[in-house]
Formats: structure tokens, C-alpha cells, sequence
């Protein structure tokens, strides 16, 4: 049983290892500190925390992962954007191009598309997570707010992401939810009470969102900016805030 | 000098804290690797879908909204835009971002309980469950025309012609939601003090006000699948 040991004890204990690694880790409970809160990325964390909130039945590991996923599609996402140009006369092009042409394009584009999928499934568990465990009552209300915001970002990300391939499905998935908008009470031309604001199909609130009265140049632009540029950085705005909460309103919620 | 000091009682704390690293940060970084894998694998089987140039011309038939939306398309068979696009959709949030102000119950606060807060999880739950039926719907059982399909038929466009549908009288339509309102205000204020008087006036009128919304909204669908009924609530301004 000796040979594990051994063997580390051989790939350590020379002069290569030690001119790269200048000294060990030495498990001791002032290292297990050190090595959250001297580093920049883990001392999002608290050195130490409640045993029962490192327990994947009690946190099943849905906001973290759903962190991760937005991380994941962050990358995903800016290699797309290499090849992707959001033009009516291009865009469908530049996705075969990816499906058929650019080196590993396929999978790419594959891996942000199910990411994003995954990504709204892991936020609404992680909703349904904290609400079972009633980690949105005092002092946590209004991280719960800000994870609701957080949430229909979320939807919003996919949504404007849906418009970008241009093609059938995704044109005529906006012309489905942005019709929503003309029947907005007040705001839309076709909604109860309109005509109070005097709207028409070139002023109302889906005129606002498409830049027109229909789905076309502008309203792909618009979708491929608040697509990778806005939203993200609305939603990282507010992750920030969402994580310092945690920790402020007294880390991951458990019995008292 | 001498330093005093008070002679304290000494507290004992519940210490049942560990170590981040590498208790969670471990766990955090398999999960990591795990998700990744498992998404990197599926890509690499599973292709995105890609349909032909988008044709303002020639309309998807059905045309579907993204499945987390399909829920709110599934209701605008039972609904006028107004509500299922917009109206619905917001009341869903306002709901779910006053939940924490609306239930003052202490109790359960941390940890998973039924037994301790059954009106909460009880209500939550079914919205939440009703929210992806609605969506199984939408996605899985409608077809051309958003007609409906089991599972085991086939999509065609060959489908019998609905039955014709009736709005009700408006008097009636306004004496059936003022009362399905009024009641499910005072009734419960009634027969459960406790409750009424647990929560207040606003946080009750709140909680029942969303409440019988979401079930109204179930509702309304049982009487259009029932009864063929249109509108409840139909004038030239306003349907409900």
C-alpha cells in the first residue's frame, strides 16, 4: 500500500517540481482558511461554513450550477461571436457556417444552445429549492427579490438569443412573444384601453422592442445586443448583489 | 495597570461549522466537471435544431414560442392576449417577489417542512406544477392550428372543427367573478380568524387576491373546456 505515497513522494521530490511549486500544502486548519481568503475567486466564500449547507440533499447544488452554466455560456458564447454577424443579409449564413464549415463550430454551437436550456431549468429547481427549504424569509426577502429578477433575466437571455439564427423556428418563436406586446394594456395597439395613449403599430411598446413594425434588421440587432451585451451585464450586476446577500444575511440559510 | 475585565458566562455555541475548502469547494468543483461533461456529451450527440432562412412570408404552422414560454401560449387558448401575454405573466411576478412580505409565518425558515407551513408549499407548489403542465401541453400536445393531439395521434391537419364557443351574459359574467372574489375574500377571513388575523388585512387581501387569481385562471380553462364558454366577462373594451 505503499506505492501511491511512493510515487507522489517521486514526482514531488525533484528539482523540476520544486523550481515550479516553491513549497507544499500542509493540511492545517490555517491553510484550509488561507486557501479561501487568500485567494481572489474562492473568497467568494466564507472560510468556513455550516455543515448542513455543503450538503447536496439540502442544496442540491442548483444555484451554484446555475451560476456555472452562465459562466459556461459566457465563454460559449464570446467564441460565437467570432463568427456570428448580426445581419439580416448573414446571420442564417454564418450558423451553417458554424454547423458545416468552422472547425468544432457544430459542437460549439450545440453546447451554448443546451447550456442555455439548462440554464433555465437549473434556476426555476434552484427557485423551487429555496422555496421548500423557506430560505426567502427574514432577513433573505429581498435576496429572493433579487433572484425573481434574476430569473426572468434568465428567460430573457434565451428569449433574445432565440432571434439570432434568423431562421423559421426562431423568427417565428419572436413573432409569437413579441404579438404578446400589442396586446399590452395601454401600451400596445391592440390592447384594452389603447386608444386612451393613442397607440398604433408604429408607436406602441412591440415597436419599441422590434426598433419597427416587424421583424427585421433592427429587431436582430437589438436582440444580438441585449443578447450578449445588456443582459449579461444587467444579470452580472445583479449575481453580485445576489451572492453578497448570501453572505451579509448570514450565509446559506438553515435551522437556527 | 490592571485590565478588568467582566467575568462572563461562558456560552456554549453550536459550532457545526467546517472548513470550505475543501469540504465545499471540492463538492462545487466536481459539480462543475460533472455539468460540463455531461453538456459537452450531449452536444456532441444531440445537434441544436436550425430550420430554413426565416420567411416572413411562409408562417410556421404550429409556431411556437420557447418551451419556458409555451405555458403562456398554452393560455392564450383560454384567454385574451392582454392577460395570457402580459397581465398573467407580470401577476406571476408581482406574486412571486411579494411571497416573502406576504407569508410572515416564522416557522420554517431554513430547513424542509410540510407539516409546518402546508397553506405556503401547498399553494407554491401547485402553481409551480401547473406552470410546466401548461407547458408539457404546449409543447408536446398541440399541433398545426395549436390544435390538441394525445401523445399517441398523429399531427395532421385533418382534426374535427371545435365546437362552437358562447360568452356568457354579462350580468351573469360579472355576478359569477364579483362573487368568486368577494367570497373567496370573506369566507376564509370567516371561517379561518386565525389565519385572517395571523396575516392582516393588506398581507391577507394580498395572498387571497393572488391566490384566487391563479385559481380563477384554472378555473376560467375548466369553463371553457366544459361548457364552451368564450368569456365570462365580455364588453367592447374588455374580455375576460
Amino acid at each position: 500500500m505503499k506505492v501511491i505515497p511512493e510515487f507522489l513522494r517521486k514526482i514531488t521530490d525533484n528539482e523540476i517540481w520544486k523550481s515550479v511549486f516553491r513549497h507544499g500544502y500542509t493540511d492545517t486548519p490555517r491553510n484550509r482558511a488561507l486557501q479561501i481568503i487568500s485567494n481572489v475567486w474562492l473568497h467568494l466564500h466564507p472560510a468556513k461554513v455550516r455543515e448542513h449547507g455543503t450538503k447536496i440533499r439540502f442544496t442540491w447544488c442548483m444555484g451554484g450550477i446555475t451560476f456555472f452554466v452562465f459562466l459556461f455560456e459566457t465563454i460559449t458564447g464570446i467564441l460565437l461571436m467570432f463568427y456570428y454577424v448580426p445581419d439580416v443579409n448573414r446571420a442564417y449564413a454564418d450558423i451553417v457556417d458554424l454547423m458545416y464549415v468552422v472547425p468544432f463550430g457544430r459542437f460549439l454551437r450545440n453546447s451554448h444552445r443546451w447550456g442555455a436550456h439548462a440554464m433555465v431549468i437549473t434556476v426555476s429547481i434552484h427557485m423551487f429549492r429555496v422555496f421548500l427549504t423557506g430560505s426567502y424569509k427574514p432577513p433573505r426577502q429581498f435576496n429572493w427579490v433579487v433572484g425573481v429578477i434574476l430569473l426572468v433575466l434568465t428567460f430573457l437571455l434565451s428569449f433574445t438569443g432565440y432571434l439570432l439564427p434568423w431562421d423559421q423556428l426562431g423568427y417565428w418563436a419572436i413573432t409569437v412573444g413579441t404579438n404578446m406586446a400589442r396586446a399590452t394594456p395601454f401600451l400596445g395597439h391592440e390592447g384594452p384601453f389603447s386608444y386612451i395613449l393613442g397607440m398604433r403599430a408604429d408607436n406602441d411598446i412591440r415597436f419599441a422592442l422590434l426598433g419597427g413594425t416587424a421583424i427585421e434588421a433592427p429587431a436582430l440587432l437589438r436582440a444580438y445586443v441585449w443578447h450578449c451585451i445588456a443582459i449579461p451585464l444587467i444579470a452580472s450586476a445583479l449575481m453580485m448583489v445576489h451572492f453578497w446577500r448570501v453572505r451579509k444575511d448570514g450565509g446559506i440559510s438553515g435551522p437556527l | 495597570m490592571e485590565v478588568r475585565q467582566e467575568k462572563r458566562e461562558f456560552v456554549e455555541f453550536k459550532d457545526d461549522k467546517v472548513f470550505t475548502w475543501p469540504t465545499l469547494v471540492a463538492k462545487e468543483f466536481l459539480a462543475a466537471i460533472f455539468v460540463t461533461v455531461g453538456l459537452l456529451f450531449y452536444s456532441y450527440f444531440v445537434d441544436a435544431p436550425l430550420r430554413e432562412l426565416s420567411n416572413p412570408g411562409q408562417a410556421e404552422n404550429p409556431a411556437k414560442a420557447p418551451w419556458y414560454f409555451l405555458g403562456l401560449q398554452e393560455a392564450l387558448v383560454y384567454f385574451d392576449p392582454w392577460y395570457a401575454g402580459v397581465v398573467l405573466p407580470s401577476i406571476i411576478i408581482l406574486g412571486l417577489i411579494l411571497i416573502p412580505y406576504l407569508d410572515n409565518n416564522p416557522k420554517g425558515n431554513g430547513y424542509y417542512t410540510f407539516k409546518e407551513r402546508k397553506f405556503a408549499v401547498t399553494t407554491f407548489v401547485f402553481g409551480y406544477v401547473f406552470w410546466y403542465v401548461l407547458i408539457y401541453i404546449g409543447t408536446a400536445l398541440r399541433g398545426p392550428f395549436w390544435a390538441f393531439f394525445w401523445p399517441w395521434e398523429k399531427w395532421t391537419h385533418d382534426f374535427p372543427t371545435p365546437a362552437p364557443m358562447h360568452d356568457l351574459p354579462l350580468p351573469l359574467g360579472i355576478i359569477l367573478m364579483g362573487g368568486f372574489y368577494f367570497a373567496g375574500l370573506t369566507l376564509p377571513a370567516l371561517v379561518k380568524r386565525d389565519f385572517f388575523m395571523k396575516l392582516g388585512v393588506i398581507r391577507y387581501s394580498l395572498t387571497m387576491g393572488l391566490l384566487l387569481t391563479m385559481v380563477g385562471t384554472v378555473i376560467k380553462m375548466v369553463f371553457r373546456l366544459a361548457f364552451n364558454v368564450k368569456y365570462i366577462i365580455a364588453t367592447p373594451w374588455i374580455n375576460i
